[in-house]
C-alpha cells in the first residue's frame, strides 16, 4: 500500500475535525446540540471503562455471528455446488431473507429467542448472504479445461472440491468475508437497538440509546465514533487477510506482472 | 457419406482404437460431428486438420471420454485407461495457486500414485521439458511458451500411451511454436506414444504428423485421409525444404476441397 493512500484520507479527516472544532467554538454552539471533537475525546477517556467494555461486547457479538454466518454459508455453498436441485430449491429463500430489511425481522426474532441470541441471529443473518453468494459463485467458477482434466483422471467429488473448486473459490470467499464482516457489525448494532432495554445489553448501540435518554450527547457521539472505528478496523483486518492469502498468485493482488 | 471403411483397412492392421459412426449434435441444435469414422494406430502422429468450428475439439473430447457421442462408438483394442491418457488443452490451464511442480504432479495426485514414485516422475518430466529451474515458480511468473511446456509435462507425467492435444500451440508466437514443435517430435519419438493432434494450421500438420485427417466445417466430416511420407528428421532445414513445402501443399489443397 502506498503511504499517500493512508496519509491523504487521514489529512482530510483531520481538516474536517479542525473545522468542526473551530465552528463549535467560534459560534458558541452548546455541547448538547453539537459537542466539539475535543469534548467527544474527553468523554471517551472519562467514560472509557464503560464505553470500551461495551465495545468488547459489540465486537464479541460481531465476530461470533460472523463465525456462525461463515460456517453456515460455506456449508450451504458446498451443498449448492454439489446439487443443482438444492441450489434451485434454497437459493431463492436466501435471497428473500437478504432483501427483507433486518430491522423488520428483528422484532420477530425477539419474540422467539432470548434477547442475546436474537441479537446474534440478526448479525449472522445480514453477514450470511454475501459470503454465501460469493462462495457459491467461486465454487462454480473452476476453469473448464481443468474440470476436464479432473474428469479425465476420474477424480471423485471430494478431490475435485479440495484441489480445484475450493482453491478457485478462495478469492471470492475472502471478498464475501470482507463485506460480511462489516455487515455483521451493522447487524449487531441493529439487533441491539431492536432489543432495547430488553437486551439489558451493554453493547455500544445500547449505550447510544441510554445516553440519548439522558440527553448525554457527547457520550452518544463517543459511542458512535467507537462503532465507526470498529467498522473500519474490521474492514482493514479482512482486507489484510485477503492480501496475505492471495498476494502470491491472484490477479487482484499482482501488480504489473 | 463416410470414409470410414477405406481408412479402417490399414496396411499392417494394428489398431489402437477404432471410431465408427460418431455423430454429435449440441443442445443448441448445431450439428458438430457427422458419421466420423477412423482408426488410431499405435505409435502414429495423427493430425486432425480443419477450420475453426468444425468440431475438432468435440471429437477430441469424445476420444478422451469427456463427452459421449449421440451415435457411434469407439472400440479400444486394449480398453481405454485414463491412467495412460494425456490431454493438452488449447490454453495451458494451470492452477494459478500452485507452483509448476505441483501442477505437473496433479494427475498423479488424482490417480493416487504413491509419493516416492510421483516425486521421481515429476522430476523426470520437469527435466524432459527443461523446466527444472522453474519447479517452484508460479504460473504467472512463466512466459506463454513455458506455461505450455508445463502443460505438456503434466500430460507426460502419466506416461501416456495416448496423448491428445487440442491446438496446444495456437496461442504462441511463431518462434516458441517452432521450438515446441521440435521438442514435441523429440518427445514423441522418445516416449513411443500415440499422438492425436488437433490443429487448424496446415504448416503444423505438415511439419508434425505421420498421417492427417481433413475435416470439413459444420457438420464435421472426414473428407480425406493423407498419409505423409516419413520425413528426414535429421535435416535441420526441414522447415525450408522442398519436402516440407510439398507436404504443406498437399494438405492445403485437401483443406480447400473440404470447404
Amino acid at each position: 500500500m502506498k503511504r499517500s493512500s493512508v496519509l491523504v484520507p487521514l489529512f482530510t479527516i483531520l481538516l474536517l475535525l479542525l473545522g468542526w472544532e473551530a465552528a463549535v467554538r467560534g459560534l458558541g454552539i452548546a455541547p448538547v446540540l453539537l459537542p466539539a471533537p475535543s469534548l467527544i475525546l474527553k468523554t471517551m477517556i472519562a467514560d472509557a471503562p464503560l464505553l470500551f467494555g461495551s465495545l468488547l461486547v459489540t465486537l464479541r457479538i460481531t465476530f461470533l455471528s460472523l463465525l456462525i454466518a461463515t460456517t453456515a454459508a460455506l456449508a450451504l455453498a458446498i451443498l449448492f455446488a454439489s446439487s443443482r436441485l438444492m441450489e434451485r430449491a434454497l437459493f431463492p429463500l436466501a435471497v428473500v431473507l437478504q432483501v427483507t430489511p433486518i430491522i423488520a425481522i428483528a422484532p420477530l426474532l425477539l419474540v422467539y429467542m432470548e434477547p442475546q441470541s436474537a441479537v446474534l441471529a440478526c448479525a449472522a443473518l445480514v453477514a450470511f448472504f454475501p459470503i454465501l453468494s460469493n462462495t457459491a459463485l467461486g465454487l462454480a467458477s473452476a476453469d473448464r479445461q481443468l474440470r476436464d482434466l479432473f474428469a479425465l483422471y476420474d477424480a471423485n467429488w471430494l478431490k475435485t472440491l479440495l484441489y480445484l473448486r475450493l482453491p478457485t473459490a478462495l478469492p471470492y470467499f475472502l471478498g464475501g468475508l470482507r463485506i460480511g464482516g462489516g455487515l455483521a457489525l451493522v447487524g449487531a448494532v441493529v439487533g441491539e437497538i431492536a432489543a432495547g432495554s430488553a437486551g439489558a445489553g451493554s453493547g455500544l448501540a445500547w449505550r447510544i440509546i441510554e445516553a440519548g435518554h439522558r440527553v448525554n450527547i457527547p457520550r452518544m457521539y463517543a459511542a458512535l465514533v467507537l462503532i465507526a472505528m470498529a467498522g473500519v478496523a474490521i474492514f482493514g483486518l479482512f482486507s489484510a487477510l485477503q492480501r496475505m492469502a492471495l498476494r502470491r498468485w491472484h490477479a487482484s493482488e499482482l501488480s504489473g506482472a | 457419406m463416410t470414409n470410414a471403411s477405406p481408412i479402417a483397412a490399414n496396411a499392417d492392421g494394428a489398431v489402437l482404437a477404432q471410431l465408427s459412426g460418431i455423430s454429435k449434435t449440441f443442445e443448441n441444435g448445431v450439428q458438430a460431428l457427422d458419421e466420423i469414422g477412423f482408426s488410431i494406430r499405435p505409435g502414429e502422429f495423427l493430425s486432425l486438420l480443419g477450420a475453426s468450428g468444425c468440431g475438432k475439439t468435440s471429437l477430441l473430447r469424445i476420444i478422451a471420454g469427456l463427452i459421449a457421442p449421440d451415435r457411434g462408438d469407439i472400440r479400444w483394442s486394449a480398453g481405454r485407461h485414463p491412467r495412460e491418457t494425456g490431454f493438452v488443452f488449447q490454453e495451458a490451464a494451470l492452477m494459478p495457486w500452485a507452483d509448476v511442480a505441483a501442477n505437473i504432479r496433479l494427475p498423479l495426485r488424482l490417480l493416487d500414485v504413491g509419493k516416492q514414485e510421483a516425486d521421481a516422475r515429476t522430476q523426470a518430466v520437469l527435466a524432459q521439458v527443461g523446466l527444472t529451474p522453474f519447479a517452484h515458480a508460479l504460473p504467472h511468473e512463466l512466459s506463454g511458451g513455458m506455461k505450455m511446456r508445463a502443460a505438456l509435462a503434466r500430460a507426460l507425467v502419466v506416461k501416456p500411451a495416448l496423448l491428445l492435444m487440442d491446438e496446444p500451440f495456437a496461442a504462441l508466437d511463431e518462434i516458441s511454436r517452432f521450438k515446441l514443435n521440435d521438442e514435441l517430435l523429440a518427445l514423441w519419438q522418445q516416449a513411443n506414444c500415440t499422438i492425436v493432434f488437433v490443429t487448424h494450421s496446415v504448416y503444423e500438420a505438415a511439419y508434425l504428423s505421420s498421417r492427417t485427417l481433413i475435416l470439413s466445417p459444420r457438420p464435421g466430416r472426414i473428407t480425406e485421409e493423407i498419409t505423409l511420407s516419413a520425413a528426414d528428421r535429421s535435416d535441420p532445414h526441414f522447415r525450408t525444404s522442398a519436402t516440407f513445402a510439398a507436404r504443406a501443399r498437399v494438405l492445403s489443397e485437401a483443406l480447400e476441397r473440404a470447404q
